[in-house]
């Protein structure tokens, strides 16, 4: 491979040394019986052919393809056209008609219609939409089902232990609207439309651009026509670039691009790790005798243990049918590989409180999606040169009233006033080619989002004590209930989610129930429901950095823990056609977006990165 | 292949599966070459009272055929073999989306007739294709595209009736297409493998899968496309009468699947198949 004769004896060596390490990694022995099975002798097949871990500028297969990119220009470009995204939008377009000034804004959603990837409970607030719209009522905003009953149970395994929802508490619904997240969403996309903003969905932001400064440019979106090994086909085309003076990041949970963003600008140096739980809903059909609209029910206990964070919700909506929407959360610290959260929410399904509003009930929809539980510790700096973080993406979820909506919404509007006078004003004042826009974050300190997180910040970290659960629930007694967060400490996390997994020899397996196919459901007829699908010749958008590592890390050591949370079945290990030994197949086309595999891998291997725009669940109103 | 028929029963119940996939059109392309759009629906469930399914907020796309048909179009265009390629769509408001994807995709322009409520629950083969006819005439087209069925009802009449409305030459189920001189050659895909046949112009043509790979509508094309014409027709404008004359009865779900059942001997089969009754 070298040209031995070019080289100093010290080269020779080091090169000598180099080929003896290559030989060694080329087999990998580990001797314990334990991993034998799954360790192979084959080497490791090639799982991971997306550009962005395999690089297209020396692969001869893209050799002479036309790589130049149509850029168009906006004031502002928004990515993700969730609650968050869409606010900003619609206020910019109300300060603009206001102001009297023209104001281009475009707002990229990978979803292939404006609602179709939102997923969430839903109790809303109305705080926030009151302020965008105080005449949301007459524009007939989808908010038909007010809170009537306030139910909190902790399950045990046959019972129930009431809880009273006491005003004050942070579970207590009064005043609030059970909605179906998707429909709003849909709704306010109508009211971005009529007000004149641009919406693009089925058309993914993939690419973050950058000006000579480092600012940020705005984004490229997704190209289309790459097969499934990383080849061009015939129908390839280039993304195309969208420039902005100022780019507004909303991609909700645990973004792709907020990821890279994070590391480029360095938002996270002062601030705790974002910690997460997944949440996973279905849609029901009941019969009418237990119909009881506005009721809200939730749960904590069974069939978690008390070191597991997570609960349960069942809200009863009133949309002319006998609708339920219910679902379940388990915090992502958890520390048993063998926890399936999807069976963890069949099995809680059969709870003697909850499987008798399910019986005689249609499941009609299925979904899944992960949610921030950080709360104020793990806020990033929200702005940088040419952008900002609006929404869960940096993530202002109020942990245990479990609502993000209305503070997503909240950050979107409060961006879109910081914005407004740069992006509006005759010159650019700023000293980088993308406006940079600190007074966004002061604002929102100056609000009442921040004012809510401030205090609830120690209701979740309060959970990681002896006591668990119950631990942290006399905690939110004392400190929330009657003293309203004012206590002077502020609790931390644990660490990264993926750093929280035991090795599976030192946990045991949970003996999970046979889904029983009318209350409790096996996961691909699940999938199926969320109607999910991908272009299925392109390559899988789930990247591995390293495609030995599944075997060689997550499976030896802690069981392939992929298998039981990702929601829809991606990750699966399969033996060898050839050999002993297992390998990870991928069936990508299964996902949901959920990013549980991105957050919980132990091994922080799994990047989630965007599909082509349009593919991902079909959920309707959910 | 392709008949037409001209008389349809007054009254049908109609079985749809449940898990079907929907589009919107089948486009028409004319040549200047029309297309039909059909805009259909994605995952769908039987509405409680089995009158249809539900259709509120479920994600409505092109008809896959249709987006073949479109492809064909533009590509004939990019052949110069043709002048112009318009679109059309039946339906309501949203049937302009469509249009917009048709235009992305390469069409000059589109032509939306508008059918709402009611009507466009009602609105099937016979309509569209009388729909067609009076615009085809109107237009002066030398061929109509469509796509060989919708996936929403699978009728797979549409084509062969404006065919016969208009008393043109029908090329179906073409798997590849071309112009030779004022005559149309198509290969068609039939039972028994490839049939070719040369048609006359002026023709209609519905696509088959094999046709081509449509392309990916990229964003800049859609930005280009809103500056593209769509022009606004009423059924009535262009002398069709769109009544029904079919009643759909009900709507079912298809049966649930049983489960098989393994026996041990021929004896054992033919005891089972006499309990069902069936021998």
């Amino acid at each position: 491979m070298f040209p031995a004769s070019r080289y100093s004896s010290k080269a020779h060596r080091c090169i000598r040394a180099l080929k003896t390490v290559q030989t060694e990694h080329a087999a990998p022995q580990l001797y314990t019986t334990l991993n034998r099975r799954t360790c192979s002798s084959v080497s490791t097949p090639r799982i991971t052919t997306h550009y962005t871990i395999h690089s297209r500028e020396k692969d001869p297969r893209w050799e002479g393809i036309e790589m130049e990119r149509f850029a168009d220009e906006a004031d502002v470009v928004i990515v993700g056209g969730g609650p968050a995204g869409l606010s900003a939008a619609i206020r910019l377009k109300q300060l603009a008609n206001k102001h009297e000034k023209e104001l281009r804004v475009c707002l990229v959603e990978k979803a292939s219609q404006i609602g179709a990837h939102t997923l969430s409970g839903a109790c809303l607030e109305p705080t926030a939409l009151r302020e965008l719209f105080p005449d949301w009522k007459e524009r007939g905003a989808p908010l038909n089902t007010p809170v009537t009953e306030d139910v909190f149970s902790i399950l045990t395994e046959k019972h129930r232990i009431p809880v009273p929802m006491l005003p004050g508490l942070p579970m207590n619904n009064h005043g609030n609207y059970i909605v179906r997240l998707g429909n709003f969403v849909r709704w306010l996309g109508e009211q971005a439309e009529e007000l004149g903003v641009e919406l693009y969905p089925g058309y993914a932001a993939a690419e973050v651009l950058f000006h000579e400064d480092g600012s940020v440019k705005g984004i490229a979106t997704n190209d289309v026509g790459i097969a499934k090994d990383g080849s061009p086909k015939d129908v390839f085309e280039r993304g195309m670039e969208l420039h902005a003076k100022v780019t507004l990041f909303g991609e909700g949970c645990h973004g792709h691009l907020a990821k890279q963003l994070y590391k480029q600008f360095n938002l996270r140096e002062n601030c705790e790790p974002q910690t997460y739980a997944i949440g996973l809903k279905e849609l029901w059909t009941i019969d009418e005798k237990k119909w009881r609209p506005g009721r809200v029910e939730h749960s904590v206990g069974w069939p978690l243990n008390r070191h597991t964070y997570g609960g349960s919700f069942l809200y009863h909506l009133n949309e002319g049918e006998p609708l339920v929407a219910l679902g379940f959360v388990v915090g992502l610290d958890y520390t048993n590989p063998y926890l399936s959260p999807f069976r963890e929410f069949q099995r809680w399904k059969h709870h003697p409180f909850v499987a008798p509003t399910l019986e005689g009930g249609n499941r009609i929809a299925y979904g899944a999606r992960a949610l921030n539980e950080g709360g104020l510790q793990s806020i990033p700096k929200l702005t940088f040169p040419g952008g900002l973080l609006i929404g869960c993406s940096p993530g202002f979820m109020n942990v245990p009233k479990i609502k993000g909506t209305h503070t997503a919404m909240k950050s979107g509007m409060l961006a879109a006033e910081a914005i407004f006078p740069k992006v509006t004003a005759e010159s650019l004042d700023s000293e980088t080619a993308g406006l940079h826009t600190p007074e966004y974050a002061e604002n929102l300190k100056n609000s009442w989002v921040w004012k809510e997180m401030y205090a609830v910040r120690n209701i979740r970290p309060s959970f990681h004590n002896y006591f668990g659960l119950y631990g942290g629930m006399i905690y939110t007694g004392i400190f929330y209930w009657i003293f309203r967060g004012k206590e002077p400490w502020t609790l931390k996390h644990c660490g990264l989610d993926a750093n929280q997994l035991k090795p599976a020899k030192d946990c045991t397996p949970i003996e999970y129930p046979k889904p029983d196919g009318k209350i409790s459901f096996d996961l691909l007829s699940s999938v199926a429901l969320s109607g999910t699908n991908h272009e299925g010749d392109q390559p899988p958008h789930l990247t591995l950095k390293d495609d030995g590592v599944p075997v060689n890390r997550n499976l030896a050591i802690y069981d392939g823990p992929e298998q039981r949370f990702c929601p829809a079945g991606v990750y699966e290990y399969v033996p060898l056609e050839t050999g002993d030994g297992m390998r990870l197949q991928i069936n990508a086309q299964n996902c949901v977006h959920c990013k549980t595999c991105d957050i919980k891998d132990p091994s922080q291997n799994i990047n989630w990165v965007v599909p082509e725009g349009g593919g991902g669940p079909a959920y309707n109103g959910m | 292949m392709g008949s037409s028929t001209s008389l349809v029963p007054k009254s049908v119940t109609a079985a749809i599966n449940a898990h079907g996939f929907g589009y919107f059109g089948c486009p028409h392309t004319f040549g200047q070459v029309g297309y039909r759009l059909k805009r259909t629906e994605q995952y769908i469930r039987v509405k409680p009272d089995n009158s249809s399914v539900v259709t509120d907020g479920v994600k409505h796309s092109m008809n896959p055929f249709c987006e073949i048909a479109v492809e064909e179009a533009v590509k004939l265009k990019e052949k110069k073999l043709i002048k112009e390629v318009v679109a059309v769509s039946c339906g309501p408001q949203q049937v302009q989306e469509t249009i917009r994807t048709a235009l992305a995709m390469g069409a000059d322009r589109g032509i939306h007739v508008e059918v709402t409520g009611k009507d466009y629950e009602t609105l099937g083969p016979l309509q569209v294709s009388k729909i067609m006819a009076a615009l085809a005439k109107k237009e002066e087209a030398q061929l109509v595209i469509l796509g060989k069925q919708a996936i929403d009802d699978d009728c797979n009449q549409t084509g062969q009736m404006t065919a016969a409305l208009l008393d043109w030459p029908q090329g179906t189920f073409a798997s590849e297409l071309s112009l030779e001189g004022d005559k149309i050659k198509v290969v068609r895909e039939i039972d028994g493998g490839l049939e070719t046949i040369k048609i006359n112009t002026p023709a209609v043509v519905t696509a088959d899968l094999r046709l081509n790979t449509p392309r990916y509508a990229t964003l800049p094309n859609i930005m280009k496309a809103k500056k593209k014409k769509i022009a606004n027709v009423k059924p009535a404008d262009l002398g069709v009468d769109i009544t029904s004359r079919l009643e759909v009865l009900r709507v079912d779900e298809p049966p649930q699947r049983q489960a098989g059942m393994k026996v041990e001997t021929v004896d054992d089969l033919v005891g089972k198949l006499k309990e069902a009754g069936m021998v």
